[in-house]
């Protein structure tokens, strides 16, 4: 078998592909700069542009510099590391599940949070409000851990996993209608967590959350080839060098980290894990070693300008979030599942 | 010997498919294991590749229990093809090739020029290469049979198992499949095992054949050796005539058509 076609230069059409996946970052790096820089300056009351560099440069009145310093900018760096974790952590489960409508949801992880985190607020109440995220963190761990658990056989398939993960999920739900019902009195504030809503998270929070995503975002990253080598399916992965089951526990288990500190922080922001790798994927294609940091990208574009739109479409109220990211996701979601259908 | 099992037990959770299995690739050379459908040929191989723990017994690479050995180290000495395969998605065949030097790699940093090399021979030995920059999903089966082969030899092994490699392949692709393994193996060294079904190409390629029945290895040897009438009756069921290939002087299996049975009316 000699080669007899002349063939394009292998260099020259992935340098292409390279420069191609590089114009990508740049946008999504100048698209995220733009939206932050607005998102600053809408508050309950607008602020002129002008009057935030004041702040930020320190030449502001006290008033507008804690308004900008304690609220508007803790709050921003927070739809940061939660729109990059919950990305990141999407593009690694729909991967690892090798379904593209896996995410977060689907191994139970949200869900669970939403149910430790509800305990804390309705049946412990006199709790400070910091340990919620850690309770969150807790529940979304323990529900992932139970549900790998209960999938493993010796090993584990992507189709155990979702098919344990969705029937979690309909437990927990159920939880989460029980204490709701059970203990009315403090609903009001859950119902705003359980939407997500970034609404007075302060430096506290951020302090809480950045360092998972700090931490862990790389790691998926760098699992990037890894994964992909796991696309080919167990035997020949490892064939190709990988502990196929260790590399999947540690790819779920950082994700699993990365969604449940997401959770934690803002609660459940639908549908951004599972279509910030959609359009991700769309930009600059399949391979994880470039999706991750791109789904991490575009999953920070869609929760900030999430926020930035709950915060400035009727000020001075509120919309959560997470209410905007489901009435934009959900049709997403209704196409994207058509789509696939097929 | 640098790969054997030694009376292996082999099983898939409950279903037993070899009690007591031993056997040693002959080092440097092509051996071919041959045996009817659901003989255990595949998960034979499987074990030897460590995708399959064996339940007793063990498997020996380079005088070392496979088991214990990092499994990235392995794949730096064997590669497997195995016989069903996954072909993801909107992946070219040039990037799918790359991931042949997944075991030599560094988690990060560039390729090295080796890296480069290794891919480039393997697309332009399995007549690939132009292909490089197809989707593998929107490929014929037998060319993208031919790019799981380019993954393999991307590997750079000394040790190449592949199970049913010929499978969708035309007639022209698999003696020039065969032929290139056969010179891998003559010019390079490499110890070649491949599962095969058709006995005139193992007859015309193995230096060793291993017959498999019912999870028992039943006789092994030369194709002279093993490719007799007997052979056929017992383990194949089947009446055959054996000639001589006029060229090569192997021998030549000429199934013969059964009685005809009568049609229920
Ligand atoms: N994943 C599995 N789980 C359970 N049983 C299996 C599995 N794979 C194979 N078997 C069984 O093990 C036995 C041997 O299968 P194996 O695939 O090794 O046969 P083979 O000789 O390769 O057959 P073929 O020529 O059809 O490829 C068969 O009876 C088969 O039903
Ligand atoms: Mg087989």
């Amino acid at each position: 078998m000699t080669a007899i076609a002349p063939s394009p230069s292998p260099a020259s059409t992935a340098a292409s592909h390279r420069t191609a996946r590089g114009r990508w970052y740049l946008a999504a790096a100048g698209l995220a700069v733009v939206v932050t820089a607005y998102s600053l300056t809408v508050a309950s009351v607008p602020l002129p542009f002008g009057d935030v560099v004041d702040a930020l440069t320190g030449r502001a009145d006290d008033a507008l510099s804690r308004l900008i310093w304690d609220y508007q900018i803790p709050r921003i760096i927070l739809c940061w590391a939660v729109g990059a974790g919950l990305g990141a952590s999407g593009a690694v489960l729909q991967s690892v599940i090798r379904n593209p409508l896996a995410s977060p949801d689907v191994l139970g992880v949200t869900r669970g949070a939403g149910v430790t985190a509800l305990f804390v607020v309705l049946i412990l109440p006199a709790t400070p409000l910091s340990l919620l995220p850690v309770a969150a963190l807790a529940g979304g761990v323990t529900v992932t851990v139970v549900v790998y658990t209960l999938a493993y056989r010796g090993g584990t398939t992507p189709i155990r996993l979702a098919l344990v993960g969705v029937a979690a999920s309909a437990c927990c739900e159920a939880v989460i209608r029980f204490l709701l019902m059970r203990y009315p009195q403090n609903v009001n504030g859950s119902l705003i967590w359980l939407a997500g809503s970034f609404f007075g998270r302060t430096w506290q929070t951020v302090a809480i959350t950045v360092p998972w995503v700090v931490v862990c975002l790389p790691v998926v990253v760098f699992l990037g080839r890894r994964l992909d080598v796991m696309g080919l399916g167990d035997p020949m992965a490892v064939g190709l060098g990988e502990r196929a089951e260790g590399t999947r526990r540690l790819a779920i288990a950082v994700a699993v980290v990365l969604a449940s500190g997401a959770v934690a922080a803002a609660g459940t922001l639908s549908f951004v894990s599972l279509i910030a790798p959609h359009i991700a994927r769309r930009l600059i294609g399949g391979r994880m070693a470039a999706l991750t940091p791109m789904a991490a990208a575009v999953g920070v574009l869609l929760t900030l300008g999430a926020d930035t739109l709950g915060r400035g479409i009727s000020p001075p109220l509120e919309i959560p979030a997470g209410l905007i990211t489901a009435v934009i996701g959900a049709p997403y979601f209704l196409y994207l599942l058509m789509r696939t259908g097929r | 010997m640098r790969l054997s099992a030694e009376g292996v037990e082999l099983r898939y959770d409950r279903k037993v498919v070899a009690r007591n299995l031993s056997l040693e690739i002959p080092d440097n050379q092509v051996s071919v294991l041959i045996g009817p459908n659901g003989s255990g040929k595949s998960t034979a191989l499987k074990s030897l590749a460590r995708l399959l723990r064996p339940a007793g017994g063990r498997v020996l690479l380079d005088g070392a229990s496979i088991q214990s050995l990092p499994t990235k180290e392995i794949a730096r000495r064997l590669a497997i093809l195995p016989q069903v395969l996954t072909t993801p998605e909107a992946i070219t065949v040039e990037d799918l090739v790359w991931f042949g030097r997944h075991p030599h790699r560094r988690t990060v940093g560039a390729p090295s020029p080796q890296d480069r090399e290794m891919v480039e021979w393997a697309l332009r030995s399995t007549d690939t290469a132009a292909l490089r920059d197809q989707y593998v999903d929107q490929l014929s089966g037998g060319q993208r049979q031919r790019v799981w082969i380019a993954v393999c030899l991307a590997q750079q092994t000394g040790l190449l198992l592949l199970d049913e490699p010929t499978t969708f392949l035309d007639v022209t692709y698999q003696l020039e499949l065969l032929d290139l393994l056969a010179r891998l193996n003559g010019e390079e060294g490499k110890t070649i095992a491949m599962v095969l079904h058709d006995f005139n190409m193992a007859a015309e390629y193995a230096d060793h054949i291993f017959v498999l029945a019912a999870g028992e290895l039943v006789c092994q040897g030369t194709p002279r050796e093993v490719l007799t009438k007997e052979t056929m009756r017992t383990v194949f069921s089947l009446d055959v005539e054996i000639g001589v290939n006029p060229r090569s002087g192997r021998p030549l299996v000429i199934p013969l058509r059964r009685r005809p049975v009568s049609l229920p009316a």
